[in-house]
């Protein structure tokens, strides 16, 4: 049966209270749930493994820069019932550090890696925690609001 | 088939594990893919791909562009199929900013994305035979992919990268005879895959040489995000035109395709190839039907001079050739988006290789890749 945003937020609120944190449904854009960085690991399994929940398939994980804050995005969906959530996780800029949610699935894996990329964001638990698309050696977070690009990387000059 | 297959021999020989890089300039990988290979012999032991080499920081470019702007940046991206690129931006800007556009826009935008989706997957099966060692389908097609391109260049002036869709409708009408030529492309493409079925896909040295290898399970297929044909190979009717009925996709009868292990086991290489093969004939189905009925009226919605979407954001994703394109876009309310992530297809999909390659042969690996159907400049964005 395919459920609603709110359908969903309650039923996270039944089973995890405190760690859930709100939900915004705005007209205009998709409906999303404030979750604790703690406890994502288990709520995505519980999301995963409950049967009327069923979020098997990750669309997507994307790192944020929200200038105070840092913060990871999932994207779900449920390819059995066809309804999708987006969690949301706020986490400190100084010590960005999330439970990696790779053991959920897989496709976490690469997408996990883009976000340690590109915002610095530590995922523990992790099996392979390196940069996937700068060089393994780069230097600071590009997608960083506040980032300078270097001007030299290797003793050659950085364009741009 | 994933375990590893030991050579018994009857003298003790000294062996060691063989580490090669494949790539990332080397014609198999498709593009600049480093692929480390550790090999036992020639069985694939362990596959580590290193992704990066066409990195363009299209996310940060986009950060510092107006939203209209954006576009022919994701043209860029999966640049064989640049038509189904911009649709899923244009569609999450149109979502953010609640425009309605009009259906003539619709329907001129199903047919180009679903002409786009019969020369990406001519490119797809024509690289595959070439990396099985078969030349000549690959010269067929690309005879006839000029005729799409030709119509391209026709209505917008670009034969690989468009910039056509835009934020509310399209950049230019359609030109006068468009739907004679349409006809006659989907005509062609017929005469052509009837063709290449019993040159290349029933052959038996192909079906000898692809069956059988790179079998993906459908529940690791899902897990692992894969999409498009390469989950749909393996018998999961996972497709975003009929699950999230976007556009007018409702008003076309077409099936979904799905792999059935005719020939080997379900999801292997063969199975992901027939699905590309037969999803072209359901795009011509879809053609044939759409050229019949598109209205008349307007190529562009009323929407204001500067796009200013208002706060908010939208994950918005559509079916491009290789699977699910999502686009998820921030906006804080100004004329440049806050953030723009690019769910590509080839980058999930891509991340299942070492799974699916293990335990067979060096020579399949590259068929296994090829299978997969991956453009770098969408891995790496």
């Amino acid at each position: 049966m395919k459920l609603q945003a709110k359908d969903i937020f309650d039923k996270l609120k039944s089973e995890f209270s405190d760690s859930i944190i709100e939900i915004k449904e705005d007209k205009g854009s998709d409906p999303f749930i404030t979750v604790d960085a703690k406890k994502v690991l288990d709520i995505c399994l519980f999301l995963r493994d409950t049967e009327e929940l069923s979020f098997d398939y990750l669309s997507s994980l994307n790192g944020m820069d929200y200038k105070n804050n840092l913060g990871v995005v999932y994207n779900l969906f449920s390819t059995i019932h066809n309804h999708k959530i987006t969690l949301k996780v706020i986490l400190d800029k100084e010590q960005p550090s999330v439970p990696s949610i790779e053991g959920v699935w897989k496709s976490a894996n690469w997408h996990e890696r883009e976000a340690y990329d590109m915002f610095g964001i530590k995922f523990e638990g992790h099996p392979n925690l390196i940069r996937i698309l700068s060089p393994y050696d780069w230097e600071g977070y590009p997608l960083r609001k506040d980032y300078k690009t270097p001007e030299y990387y290797h003793g050659f000059k950085v364009p741009y | 088939m994933s375990e590893l297959r030991t050579i018994e021999t009857e003298y003790s020989l000294l062996t060691d594990r063989l580490r090669v890089n494949v790539g990332p300039q080397h014609p198999s990988t498709h593009g600049v893919l480093r692929l480390e290979v550790v090999l036992d012999g020639e069985i694939v032991v362990d596959v580590i791909p290193h992704i990066g080499y066409l990195h363009r920081c299209f996310e940060k470019h986009a950060e510092a562009m107006t939203y209209p702007q954006v576009v022919p940046y994701v043209d860029r991206m999966d640049y064989i199929s640049s038509m189904n690129n911009e649709w899923s931006y244009v569609m999450g800007v149109e979502k953010l900013m609640d425009i309605k556009v009009p259906e003539r826009v619709e329907f001129i935008r199903v047919i180009m994305a679903e002409l786009n989706r019969i020369a990406n997957h001519q490119i797809a099966v024509a690289t595959f035979g070439l990396d099985a060692g078969a030349f000549t389908p690959f010269l067929y097609f690309f005879r006839d992919r000029e005729m799409i391109l030709s119509i391209f260049e026709k209505t917008c002036g670009g034969r690989l990268l468009y910039n056509y869709f835009t934020v509310g409708g399209l950049n230019y009408d359609i030109y006068p005879t468009f739907v004679d030529d349409c006809l006659a492309v989907v005509k062609k493409v017929r005469e052509t895959n009837a063709e290449v079925m019993e040159l290349l896909i029933k052959n038996k040295i192909f079906i000898d040489r692809t069956a059988n290898i790179g079998i993906l399970p459908a529940d690791v297929g899902i897990n692992f995000g894969c999409s498009g044909p390469m989950l749909r190979g393996s018998g999961v009717p996972f497709d975003l035109r009929r699950v999230d009925n976007y556009s007018v996709y409702e008003k076309f009868d077409f099936e979904v395709c799905v792999g059935k292990g005719e020939v080997g086991s379900l999801g292997d290489c063969w199975d992901r190839n027939i699905v590309r093969m037969r999803e072209m004939e359901e795009s011509c189905k879809i053609i044939e039907q759409a050229v019949k009925n598109i209205p008349d009226g307007d190529v562009k919605a009323a929407i204001p001079k500067r796009v200013k979407p208002p706060v908010g954001e939208v994950y918005c994703r559509t079916e491009t050739p290789k699977g699910e394109l999502g686009y998820y876009i921030v906006s804080d309310g100004g004329l440049k988006p806050y953030r723009v992530k690019g769910r590509a297809p080839s980058f999930v999909n891509l991340s299942v290789l070492p799974e699916i390659s293990k335990g067979y042969m060096f020579a399949d690996l590259i068929l296994i890749l090829g299978s997969v159907d991956i453009v770098l400049g969408e891995v790496d964005r």
